[in-house]
C-alpha cells in the first residue's frame, strides 16, 4: 500500500499502439491515475517493449531495447502502462539476462515496478472511486498477456461495475484469443481471420452495443473486424470507460455517436419510470 | 509418414474451407474443454497435484539413467526383454527382428503415438507382415490409409458418416448411422483379428521402474486382448515415460484422465510385468520393451528439457484457438498443437517445421492447462530464436524486424518514424477513419479493416499540451488580458 502521505509518482508507459493509433487511451489513463491521486510523468525515451523482436526470435534486439526501456523508466516509483500485452513484456525482461548481468537486477526491479492500469488502480491502490457514466450494456475481451500473465480477470470487472448505469453482458470464451497475436494476424492470416470471426460472434450474441479490452492490438483487430462485417458494435479500451470519455469517437470510426444498445435493458426502464 | 509441416500454411488454409472438418473441430471444442473443466472443479487439490507431478517430473528428469537401469532390470528378473533404440529406425528393425524370431504374419496394435513417431506399420507392411489396429479410431484409419490428427481421440476429423462410409466399403456390410451398430460391427471383425494374432503390439503411458511393469490406459479395453491373447506382447515406448513407484504412477493417472477426456479416471489401466507366470492363467509367452530415444535424450540438460515432462494428455492441443481452427493433419507431421509444435523441429528439423512453433499467438491457454506446467510458449519461442539465428526466418520478417529494432533503440529517431507513419495512416484512412486496403497489409486488410489513428501521436499531443500549460505559466498576464 503506497504512502497516503505522499501522492504515488507514476510514469505512464504509453506503449506504441496506444502512441500511434489512440491517444485518448494515453490521456484518459493520466485522468484515472490523477483521479486516484498519483502524480504522472511521461518519460520522453520510452518507445516499444521489444515483443516483435522477442517473438520473432531476434533476442539481440529484445535486449538492446529492453536495456533502453529500463534506463526510460529508471528511478519512477511505478510504470504504469494500458496494455496486459506490453506490461507483462517488461515482465519478462530478466529472463534475456543471466543471473550475473547487472541488467538482469535492473530487469528485476523494473518488473516489481511495472504495473497494467487496471491491476494498478485496483491491487497496489485499492481505488474505489470512479467517476463515470455509462448508458449501456457492454462486453469484456479477456485479452492473453494480462490475463495469464499477469492474472487480470477480476480488477477490470471490479472498476466497470463502478461505472453508473453501466451493464457488463459477459460474452461466450471471453477468455479466448482473438488472433490477433503481434505479427500472427499478418502472418497466418487465414487462421487469424477466423479467430477474430469468432470472437465477434460471441460479442454479437451477447447482445451487448460496446465491446471493451485492455489491449489496443486486441481491440485494433476485433474493430475492424466488427466494422469489415457491418456490426453496429463500437469498441472501446477500459480505460475510455472508466475515464468517461466516450463522448469520443470510438475506434474505427471517425464521429462520436451514442454507445449503441443490442436491447433494452432494465436499466432504462428504470430511468423512465 | 510423409511430413507436411513445410506446407502448414497450405494445409490450414484448406482445413480451413472443409467444412465436414470444421464440423467435426466444433464437436472437439464443445467436449473435451468443459468436460475437463467439471473435472478440475471437482478436485480442489488439482493445481497442488500439478506441482507435484511438474516436481516429480524434473526428479525423474534428472536422474533418468537410474530409473531406466532399474526398469530394465526388474524387466530382466521377470523374464522379459528391454531393447534399447537411439532411432526410429533401430526400433522399427528390433521389432521387425523379434516378430520374425516367432514367425509373425499378423500384429494387432493397441494405440501408440510413439509407434507412428516410428513409422512402424509402413515398416511391416513392407516387411511382409500385417499390422491390425485395434483402437476404434485407428482402426478407421487404417481402413481410410488416414493417420491420427490428435493424440488421444485419433479419427477426431471424422464424422459419423466418414466412418459408416470406411465400414460399408471394406466390410460390406450395409450402411448405419447407428453408433452402437458400427462399434458392434467393428468388434466381431476385430475380434478374429484378436485370436488369429502372432504379435500383439502395445504402447505404455508408464514404465514403473520398482515393478518393472508397463501401464496402458485404454477406454475400449482393446488393449488388454492386444496383449494378453498372443504368445509375444511388445512394448513400444520411449524413455521419459519412467515412474519411479505405482504410487508415483497414480498421481499421473489422476492428471492424466482428468487432463484428457474429463473423466476422474479412464476406464481401462492395464499394467504388464513380463511374461505369463505359471500361476498365471493367461498373458504372452515373451515380453519386450523397445525404448525409444528418438532425439529426447538430446533434450536432457537443454532448455526443451521440460517438454520431456510432457503425458500426453492433449489438453493443450483440446484448448489450442489454432488446432481448434485447422485441425491437427496442418501440422503435417504426428503430433499436433501446441506440444507438437515444441516436438515436431526437434525430431524432424527446424528447417522443416519452422511454421509450427510460428503458428501461435502465444495465448498462453495450452500452459495454462498443462497438467505437467510446461511452459509452451517459452519452449516455442525457443524454436524461433533457433530459427532467427540459423536466418531461416523469412527475409521480410528479419529485414522487418531489423529495421525496426533500429528506431526501437532510439527515441527520437522512434518519434519521427511513428509520427510520420501515424500521418500516412489517417490519410489512408480518409474521413471515415477505416482503411480498407492497406498497401502491404493485405494479410490484415483482407479479412478486416484497419482503424485509422484518430489524430497525431500521444507524444506529439502530450508534447503541445505540455508546451501550452508552460507557456500559460510563464505569462499569465498576456494570456488573461
Ligand atoms: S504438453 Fe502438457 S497439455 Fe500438452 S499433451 Fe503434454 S502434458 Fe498434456
Amino acid at each position: 500500500m503506497p504512502n497516503a502521505e505522499r501522492s504515488p509518482q507514476v510514469a505512464l508507459f504509453v506503449t506504441c499502439l496506444v502512441d500511434m493509433f489512440r491517444p485518448e487511451i494515453g490521456f484518459a489513463s493520466i485522468s484515472l491515475l490523477q483521479q486516484a491521486g498519483c502524480s504522472v510523468e511521461v518519460p520522453e525515451r520510452q518507445t516499444c517493449c521489444g515483443q516483435p523482436a522477442f517473438n520473432s526470435g531476434d533476442r539481440a534486439s529484445t535486449q538492446d531495447i529492453a536495456r533502453q526501456t529500463i534506463e526510460a523508466f529508471d528511478g519512477y516509483e511505478y510504470v504504469v502502462g494500458p496494455s496486459g500485452s506490453c506490461i507483462g513484456m517488461l515482465h519478462h525482461y530478466p529472463e534475456l539476462f543471466e543471473a550475473t548481468d547487472p541488467w538482469h537486477a535492473r530487469a528485476q526491479d523494473l518488473k516489481a515496478r511495472a504495473f497494467e492500469i487496471s491491476s494498478f488502480l485496483v491491487d497496489v491502490l485499492q481505488f474505489r472511486g470512479i467517476q463515470s457514466e455509462f448508458d449501456g450494456q457492454i462486453s469484456y475481451h479477456d485479452s492473453c498477456a494480462g490475463l495469464r500473465e499477469l492474472g487480470i480477470k477480476t480488477q477490470p470487472r471490479a472498476l466497470l461495475s463502478q461505472v453508473v448505469g453501466l451493464q457488463l453482458s459477459e460474452m461466450d470464451e471471453s477468455e479466448t484469443c482473438c488472433g490477433f497475436g503481434g505479427t500472427f494476424c499478418v502472418k497466418y492470416p487465414d487462421i487469424s481471420n477466423r479467430m477474430v470471426e469468432n470472437k465477434t460472434a460471441n460479442t454479437a450474441a451477447s447482445g451487448a452495443g460496446t465491446l471493451v479490452g485492455g489491449d489496443l492490438g486486441c481491440l485494433l483487430n476485433m474493430a475492424g473486424k466488427l466494422k469489415r462485417q457491418g456490426h453496429e458494435i463500437q469498441t472501446r479500451h477500459l480505460v475510455e470507460i472508466l475515464a468517461g470519455t466516450c463522448d469520443l469517437a470510438a475506434i474505427g470510426e471517425s464521429e462520436a455517436r451514442k454507445p449503441t444498445r443490442a436491447t433494452a435493458s432494465p436499466y432504462d426502464l428504470a430511468k423512465q419510470l | 509418414m510423409q511430413i507436411t509441416s513445410p506446407a502448414f500454411k497450405q494445409n490450414a488454409r484448406i482445413a480451413l474451407k472443409d467444412a465436414s472438418l470444421q464440423k467435426a473441430l466444433g464437436n472437439l471444442k464443445a467436449g473435451f474443454p468443459v468436460k475437463r473443466a467439471q473435472a478440475v472443479a471437482r478436485l480442489p487439490e488439482f493445481d497442488a497435484l500439478r506441482d507435484e507431478a511438474r516436481d516429480l517430473k524434473n526428479h525423474i528428469l534428472e536422474n533418468l539413467d537410474i530409473y531406466l537401469e532399474q526398469f530394465e532390470n526388474k524387466v530382466v528378473q521377470q523374464g522379459g526383454q528391454v531393447h534399447w533404440c537411439r532411432s526410429s529406425d533401430d526400433a522399427c528393425k528390433t521389432i521387425l527382428d523379434i516378430c520374425k524370431q516367432v514367425d509373425a504374419k499378423t500384429v494387432t496394435k493397441g494405440k501408440s503415438m510413439v509407434s507412428e513417431e516410428i513409422n512402424l506399420n509402413d515398416y511391416l507392411e513392407k516387411n511382409g507382415v500385417t499390422p491390425v489396429e485395434t483402437d476404434l479410431g485407428e482402426y478407421i484409419l487404417q481402413l481410410r490409409g488416414d493417420h491420427p490428427s490428435h493424440i488421444i481421440a485419433p479419427a477426431i476429423h471424422l464424422n459419423l458418416e466418414d466412418v459408416s462410409e470406411a465400414f460399408h466399403q471394406h466390410h460390406h456390410r450395409p450402411k448405419s448411422d447407428d453408433p452402437a451398430v458400427l462399434m458392434r460391427e467393428a468388434r466381431e471383425v476385430l475380434r478374429e483379428q484378436f485370436v488369429a494374432a502372432d504379435v500383439g503390439i502395445t504402447g505404455a503411458n508408464f514404465l514403473v521402474a520398482e515393478t518393472g511393469s508397463t501401464l496402458i490406459v485404454t477406454n475400449e479395453g482393446n488393449g488388454d486382448l492386444t496383449q494378453t491373447l498372443p504368445k509375444t506382447h511388445i512394448v513400444v515406448t520411449s524413455i521419459e515415460k519412467v515412474v519411479p513407484t505405482l504410487e508415483d504412477m497414480t498421481l499421473f493417472l489422476r492428471l492424466l484422465a482428468r487432463s484428457a477426456t474429463g473423466q476422474e479416471f479412464t476406464v481401462y489401466n492395464t499394467l504388464s510385468s513380463g511374461p505369463r507366470r505359471e500361476s498365471d492363467q493367461d498373458g504372452p509367452e515373451n515380453f519386450h520393451v523397445v525404448l525409444i530415444d528418438n532425439g529426447r535424450s538430446d533434450m536432457l540438460g537443454g532448455e526443451l528439457q521440460d517438454m520431456l515432462r510432457c503425458i500426453r494428455c492433449s489438453a493443450c492441443m483440446n484448448h489450442c484457438p489454432v488446432y481448434g481452427a485447422v485441425g491437427g493433419h496442418s501440422y503435417g507431421w504426428v503430433y499436433p498443437g501446441p506440444m507438437g509444435s515444441v516436438l515436431t523441429p526437434q525430431m524432424v528439423g527446424i528447417d522443416k517445421a519452422a511454421l509450427l512453433p510460428n503458428a501461435s499467438t502465444f495465448c498462453g491457454k495450452c500452459e495454462s492447462v498443462c497438467p505437467v506446467r510446461i511452459p509452451l510458449p517459452k519452449l516455442m519461442r525457443h524454436w524461433r530464436e533457433r530459427e532467427f539465428e540459423q536466418h531461416l526466418s523469412p527475409r521480410a520478417v528479419r529485414y522487418g524486424i531489423g529495421g525496426w529494432a533500429f528506431f526501437a533503440k532510439r527515441p527520437r529517431l522512434y518519434r519521427l518514424l511513428s509520427q510520420a507513419s501515424n500521418l500516412a495512416l489517417r490519410l489512408l484512412g480518409g474521413k471515415k477513419g477505416l482503411i480498407h486496403r492497406l498497401p502491404l497489409g493485405a494479410g490484415w486488410t483482407d479479412g478486416r479493416d484497419m482503424p485509422a489513428p484518430s489524430g497525431k501521436t500521444f507524444m506529439q499531443q502530450w508534447q503541445a499540451k505540455q508546451q501550452a500549460q508552460q507557456k500559460q505559466q510563464q505569462s499569465p498576464q498576456e494570456q488573461q488580458s
